[in-house]
């Protein structure tokens, strides 16, 4: 299978913090690669490194085959990248409808094809189509926010703790949509909920510390008991 | 009856050449997180261009769309070469746009002479109606109709285009309007000209309205367009039009009941919003 993204020994600051010091992962086309790690690792940056939103400082971000860790945070998005933050960056004034206008990129029969096979994935967005964003449900707007990021023809989708503070029902819902899109879509995912983590990924990474140290498949990770103790605090 | 009648239309009158400079300073500092000082010299100039080609040309309207003209490009210059090298830095945003105020300022005294100069309606601006025994002014009448279409017009614009929603998207999460793969930079660009525009538009607009304009009416209004800013709430667009009657209309009334405290009871009302309600009067950015 042929790689989309490389991160190639990625170093990132925030202000003066040293944050990333050295993170390197490949993800395959048609895969979702989990990230894991403590709280505090550096995943969330790590993706914020690729929307280039904390931009690298060393190191190369490769995405089809092209550099793009100086391109500006919209044109990576346009080259293909969609972003769910981990606080999910719904426009709160604005409502479910408006939220999806802005993200929509073209007008064209794609994107609206793209629109409607979303909307019946989560139909609460369709049932709240007129609502302030501001307004839904923890886990409405964390389908907002991945529905906003899927709608344009994006080959990689970046989604960050999708699970965090949602109730298990909500929870399978959200990850029974992910896998759904997962037929269409390369995914990068940051997920602390091991459960929902091994079910959807394929392959994993773990970042400690602002550094990758250890990846595999999903396999291998489900049965390495001294490595979910040591990095993820699973016995 | 009459006086009550007089005094609002009046306040009106004065409200809508406030938000016409607070609109474009809530938006500017709303999306792009930039205090504009030098917004009052857009409105100074606004007035000097506009009223000398109205009196070049003998027509208010080219007048007025030479203002907007004049607020446009001076606008894109701003924001393109002034504002743009000092994004995000709020100390260095304030010594640029006051310098660039006095800047401003001074430029027309060189261009147009130091001495005020006086402007007056057109013709079929002048003079009041008499309804039911009530005077009406004619050019406040007009200068309300226009304050109201403009806020109708980006009323629409913010509400129903694509460019006014990723501005009101910006006001709340730049962030997010950049990763969804927009061009932000583009947007300030277009909201600056806007604002800019508009506060031309203001100072054309005041010019017969008080009668003479002079280099530094920009400050003066300036001051009342930030009390209506902080009141309206930073970035809030409707809640811009609201404080901005609401200061109109405070200042109308009290200008002629307590002179003296006319100007002090709207910093009074901007200080309490600020303790009491810093996100503004009018609920939060929208
Ligand atoms: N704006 C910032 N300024 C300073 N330090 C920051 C900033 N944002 C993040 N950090 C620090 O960077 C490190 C990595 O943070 P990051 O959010 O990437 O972790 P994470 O792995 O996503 O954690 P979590 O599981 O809690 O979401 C943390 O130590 C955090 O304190
Ligand atoms: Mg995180």
């Amino acid at each position: 299978m042929s790689v989309l993204l490389k991160l190639n020994n990625i170093e990132t600051f925030i202000g003066q913090y040293h944050i990333l010091q050295g993170v390197s992962l490949e993800v395959k086309k048609g895969e979702v690669t989990v990230l894991l790690g403590r709280n505090g690792a550096g995943k969330t940056t790590t993706l914020r490194t690729i929307m280039a939103l904390n931009p690298a400082s060393k190191g190369s971000v490769v995405f089809r085959d092209q550099e793009i860790q100086n391109l500006p945070t919209y044109t990576i998005a346009q080259r293909g990248i969609g972003y769910v933050p981990e606080d999910q960056g719904i426009f709160a004034g604005l409502t479910v409808e408006e939220n999806m206008k802005v993200a929509m990129q073209k007008d064209n029969e794609e994107t609206h094809k793209r629109l409607d096979y979303i909307l019946n994935l989560f139909p609460d967005l369709k049932k709240f189509w007129k609502k302030p964003g501001g307004l839904l449900s923890g886990g409405q707007k964390q389908m907002l926010s991945i529905a906003r990021a899927y709608v344009n023809e994006n080959e990689l989708l970046l989604i960050d703790e999708p699970s965090k503070g949602l109730a298990p029902i909500v929870v399978e819902k959200v990850m029974e949509s992910i896998l759904q899109m997962k037929e269409q879509t390369t995914i990068v995912l940051v997920e602390q909920n091991f459960m929902m983590a091994s079910t959807i990924g394929d392959c994993f990474y773990i970042i400690d510390d602002g550094r990758t140290v250890s990846n595999g498949t999903m396999k291998q990770l489900k049965e390495d008991e001294e490595m979910k103790r040591k990095y993820l605090g699973i016995a | 009856m009459e006086l009550l009648f007089n005094l609002t239309l009046n306040g009106l009158a004065t409200g809508m050449l406030i938000f016409l400079l607070a609109a474009g300073l809530t938006l500017i500092f709303g999306l792009m997180d930039v205090l504009n000082f030098a917004h009052g010299g857009l409105f100074a100039w606004g007035a000097y261009s506009g009223i000398w080609i109205y009196s070049t040309t003998g027509s208010f309207i080219i007048g007025i769309l030479g203002a907007i003209l004049t607020g446009f490009l001076l606008g894109i210059i701003t924001e393109k070469w002034i504002i743009k090298p000092v994004y995000g830095n709020h100390v260095q945003q304030i010594l640029i746009t006051l310098g660039l105020m006095l800047v401003l300022s001074e430029m027309l005294k060189v261009i147009w002479g130091p001495n005020q100069l006086s402007a007056n309606p057109p013709d079929y601006l002048q003079g009041s109606w008499e309804i039911g025994g009530m005077i009406i002014i004619k050019y406040r009448v007009f200068i309300i109709f226009v304050g109201f279409l403009v806020f109708a017009g980006v009323q629409y614009l913010l509400k129903n285009t694509k460019i006014g929603l990723v501005v009101r998207a910006g006001v709340m999460n730049k962030e997010m309007v950049q990763a969804l793969g927009i061009n932000i930079k583009k947007v300030f660009m277009f909201v600056f000209m806007i604002g800019s525009g508009m506060a031309a538009l203001g100072g054309v607009l005041f010019g017969p309205y008080s009668g003479v304009i002079h280099a530094g009416m920009g400050m003066e209004f300036a001051i009342l367009a930030f009390i209506v800013v902080v009141i309206g709430g930073m970035g809030n667009f409707t809640g811009s039009v609201m404080a901005a009657i609401l200061v109109g209309l405070s200042g109308s009334f009290m200008a002629y009941y307590v002179p003296e405290l006319s100007l002090a009871v709207n910093m009074l009302l901007m200080a309490v919003v600020l303790i009491v309600k810093p996100q503004g009067l009018f609920g939060g950015k929208g």
